[in-house]
């Protein structure tokens, strides 16, 4: 009854895709029509954070290697902490802009752990290569988010935090568990299914 | 002699008009992708040979989750986003 480990990502690059579409339109319309409606300004970061809160089942029912839990775990962390710290800021509990300090945050670990816990080359199969792509687009484009703590109100800057995150849910959507990736898939990377 | 006039509209007008269709792109540009993508791959959705498949390749079909998301953002989010968007304009009228 337990999904393969490409449909758990392909739900969570449904919710990730969600998250960027939402920032997309804060980024057109800006933040005072963005939050003309109270349940509104608490979308995308509840979503964030709910998908922070969803990651724990998934570090403690996928645990196939240590490695993966870390990173599982990892996300969770980092994710509840910035969609937490979001909500508090829109929600004013929060005053501090440093809190933003957060999302560069999430990235760079987020970058990090699935950098460090795929251990197989770019062109292994279509995994590895989608981790190391992973990884790299939230190393560089964390300094996005990090620009946003500075200039909150930056519509080109807003934009660009939400086509990296819609680029993070086409890769998770392109994902399979055993796939050839422009034509390369190694042996040991066993038979692809369908 | 008598020549139509025509009004240029301000520039503000012009660029809210461009941000609302911006807004209204967003989730049916997103539904056409995931329908889009299912007629390119058609193996990816499995509502088109669903026998003998299990529950979750029946309930997370890549395509038809993309086409999803297009469609509730495009009814939840962008439609009052939208309203919103007209209202702050001719308040600021």
């Amino acid at each position: 009854m337990q999904p393969r480990a490409e449909m758990v990502h392909w739900g969570f690059a449904a919710g990730i895709l969600f998250v960027g579409l939402c920032l997309l339109a804060e980024a057109i319309v800006g933040q005072e029509v963005w939050r003309m409606r109270p349940w509104r300004k608490y979308l995308w970061p509840g979503v964030a954070f709910g998908m922070g809160v969803l990651l724990w089942p998934v570090m403690a029912f996928f645990t196939n290697s240590s490695i993966h839990m870390y990173a599982h775990g990892s996300w969770a962390e980092v994710l509840m902490l910035a969609g937490g710290a979001e909500l508090g800021l829109v929600h004013g509990r929060l005053r501090s802009p440093l809190w933003r300090l957060t999302w560069p945050l999430a990235y760079a670990v987020t970058g990090l752990a699935f950098i460090i816990h795929e251990q197989n080359a770019w062109f292994f199969a279509r995994s590895a290569f989608l981790h190391h792509l992973l990884g790299w687009t939230f190393a560089v484009g964390g300094v996005v988010p990090l620009l946003l703590v500075w200039r909150p109100r930056s519509a080109v800057l807003q934009a660009g935090m939400a086509v990296t995150i819609v680029a993070v849910a086409v890769m998770l959507f392109a994902d399979r568990d055993v796939a050839p990736v422009f034509g390369h898939l190694s042996p040991l990377a066993g038979p692809p299914h369908r | 002699m008598e020549t139509s006039l025509v009004r240029e509209l301000p520039a503000e007008r012009a660029a809210s008009a461009a941000r609302a269709r911006a807004v209204s792109l967003i989730g049916p540009a997103t539904v056409a992708g995931g329908l889009i993508w299912g007629i390119l791959q058609p193996d990816r959705l499995t509502i088109l040979h669903p026998r003998g498949q299990g529950f979750w390749w029946l309930v997370l079909e890549p395509p038809l989750l993309v086409a999803l998301v297009g469609a509730l953002f495009a009814l939840v989010v962008a439609k009052p986003l939208l309203a919103d968007l007209e209202a702050h304009d001719a308040a600021a009228r």
